[in-house]
């Protein structure tokens, strides 16, 4: 029989990816580097989401750099209150409320700023308020039966509004420049080599839990109507599901998730901008997780590593190949590996190691055959 | 016209048009709790129409659906399962990429909203409902297999099988035995003569000898509309059915 809950195969991939994340990264790579590493991983989180949704549930979203953001901009709120005290502000006109208000001649801290003087408001709504506007926007689209083309459009055309709101906002979000110089989290300097490891663990951990919650969603029931309904979506209504709501909901997982990666981002990197939200860097995302392998959580994650790692080493020096490359990438992904590395690497390296093992009679699931997998090529 | 309760299914008035084509046309027809019900027609006939418009796959324009005196025809898909009709399609619909196991799980009536599917164990009562119909549908030995290494008349029994265990009342099959070998059709009439024991069942079919086998009722469609209508005795008498239809 399929496996039905987290397995054993499952365990040994998350180890490998957490002793590889937690342990020997930090130890190889100089601080610079582990902080790059940490904001690669903050996409991952955005990876883990584009799995269930598209990758099993066949919805494929062109603006989860929505998500992103709005988790980013949720921190990034809170950290720059917090770096806004009356005592550091005190050249401004209005004293107490962040500079770029000031410049722009606001006068009060807008009605939807002012939850952000608490944390645990903040650490709420870093992954609600994205899951709220996958909400609304899962039951518009979802419930009348929007899909496919539709709603990958429509998700581009979101982030592009939302880009748009953001940049014209300026005296409420900062405009183009984002929310900048932030500095503490209840007084701790975010800023220092120490504190940036520190995040390191603290993201990476985070990413590690949400793998294994992401896993265990997609060992339950709900995984395998996630993927019955990408393939047969009438039968599994007609089994009495209401579909749409399952959409909905890994929608909003996916949001959710992404909402965590965002604000994880901003802590590490010490600012969030409206170009984490547009369409492009949405693009991004998903080229990430096709990379890597969109039906495989740990394919995904790896392809993500290695696609950022490959993007800063190239930009380094050939900035605008970087573009070409990962057009082609993406190309290549779509038509010639629709599973990415983790697919590659099970169609190619499954049979040889199935060959030397005897076969066992239980049949696998696709899904931890490619997560073995992948943990078995990439990971080395 | 007037609905005598003990009517399972009581379908009145019941049209549907595709730009300015009716497909459906002002049909009514009843079905007795336990009956077998086959439904036969030309191709175009609108026979897989009729059973769309009961599950509400495609909306009615005019006319009601009643069954077991509710109305159908307002409900949504998964509503119209939950009151306990349940449709097979006329190519196998199944879920290829998931086990033989996986695909009759999914169809277990438990667990059926997001958190009751989050929730979902795969228990005892589970196991045992999903080898007891997978033995009835033969496939009790490929229950580990993806559904996709089936041949295509077992992919049509595991369909059968998805329905079965939710213990519909009443049952619609669209050309179960299309595109069956012999001996299948054979086992599939078996089949099917086993299990429609304690509900109704509304199946179009073309192949005559299966269709006497089975049928208590025959209903002849013709342009959206009822023909003819009684035993198979009754219809195969009917001129005008010999006239469009068994003619050929
Ligand atoms: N969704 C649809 N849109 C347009 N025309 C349709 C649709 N469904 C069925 N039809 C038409 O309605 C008629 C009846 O079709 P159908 O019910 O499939 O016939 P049968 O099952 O009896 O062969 C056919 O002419 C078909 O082309
Ligand atoms: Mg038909």
């Amino acid at each position: 029989m399929t496996e039905s809950t987290f397995s054993r195969k499952d365990l040994i991939g998350v180890l490998t990816f957490a002793a590889l994340i937690l342990v020997v990264l930090p130890m190889a790579l100089d601080p610079f580097r582990l902080n790059l590493v940490g904001k690669y991983l903050t996409y991952g989180f955005v990876a883990l989401g584009l799995v269930l949704s598209w990758g099993d549930a066949g919805i494929l979203s062109l603006g989860q750099g929505i998500f992103f953001g709005l988790g980013g901009y949720c921190m990034a709120m809170f950290l720059k209150l917090e770096a806004s005290t009356p005592a550091a502000t005190k050249i401004q006109s209005t004293p107490g409320i962040p500079d770029f208000m000031d410049w722009n001649q606001l006068t009060a801290l807008p009605w939807f700023w002012r939850p952000f003087h608490s944390l645990a408001f903040t650490i709420a709504a870093v992954p609600l308020v994205p899951a709220l506007l996958a909400f609304v926007i899962g039951l518009a689209m979802f419930k009348r039966r929007v899909g496919g083309t539709y709603f990958a459009i429509i998700t581009q055309a979101i982030a592009a509004i939302l880009t748009i709101l953001i940049i014209g906002q300026q005296g409420y979000t900062g405009g183009v420049n984002g929310i900048t110089d932030l500095r503490t989290l209840l007084g701790w300097d975010i800023r220092t080599d120490h504190a940036k490891l520190v995040l390191y663990f603290i993201s990476g951990g985070l990413l590690i839990a949400c793998l294994v919650a992401a896993q265990t969603v997609r060992r339950s029931k709900l995984g395998r109507i996630l993927l019955a309904m990408r393939e047969r979506e009438d039968r599994v209504r007609f089994s009495g599901y209401d579909v749409a709501n399952f959409k909905i909901f890994v929608f909003c997982v996916a949001a959710a998730l992404a909402g965590i990666g965002g604000a994880m981002f901003t802590l590490q990197v010490g600012f969030m901008s409206p170009s984490f939200v547009g369409i492009v860097p949405s693009i991004e995302l998903v080229i990430f997780a096709a990379v890597g392998g969109r039906s495989s959580l740990l394919g995904a994650l790896y392809g993500t590593l290695l696609v950022n790692w490959a993007k800063t080493t190239f930009s380094e020096d050939l900035p605008q190949l970087w573009l070409l490359a990962m057009g082609a990438m993406f190309i290549a992904v779509v038509v010639l590996f629709p599973n990415g590395l983790a697919g590659l690497v099970q169609d190619r390296l499954a049979p040889l190691l199935a060959r030397l093992r005897p076969q066992r009679p239980e049949l696998q699931q696709v899904a931890p055959a490619a997560v073995d997998a992948s943990n078995q090529g990439v990971a080395r | 016209m007037t609905e005598p309760a003990d009517f399972l299914l009581a379908v009145e008035g019941l049209s549907v048009s595709f730009d300015g084509f009716k497909a459906v046309d002002d049909l009514s027809f009843y079905v007795d709790a336990n009956e077998i019900r086959v439904i036969i027609g030309p191709n175009g006939a609108g026979k897989t129409t009729v059973l769309d418009l009961i599950c509400g796959r495609t909306r009615a324009s005019a006319g009601s659906v009643r069954f077991r005196g509710r109305e159908l025809t307002r409900l949504k898909e998964h509503q119209i399962v939950q009151a306990g009709v349940g449709r097979k399609f006329q190519t196998p619909s199944i879920y290829e990429e998931l086990t033989v196991f996986e695909n009759l799980e999914i169809s277990f009536p438990r667990g059926r909203s997001v958190f009751g599917a989050l929730a979902f164990r795969r228990d005892e009562a589970v196991r045992e409902r999903v080898r007891e119909i997978a033995s009835l549908i033969f496939l009790e030995p490929m229950l580990g297999e993806r559904a996709e290494a089936l041949s295509h008349g077992q992919k049509q029994w595991l369909e059968i099988g998805m329905l079965l265990i939710q213990d519909p009342a009443l049952l619609m099959l669209d050309e179960p035995v299309a595109g069956m070998s012999v001996s299948e059709r054979r086992k599939t009439a078996e089949l099917l003569r086993r299990v429609l024991r304690d509900r109704a069942v509304l199946v179009i079919e073309h192949d005559m000898g299966f269709v006497e086998d089975i049928a208590h009722r025959v209903t002849v469609l013709h342009q959206g509309r009822v023909l003819s209508e009684g035993s198979m005795q009754h219809v195969k008498a009917d001129p005008k059915v010999v006239e469009v239809y068994l003619g050929h």
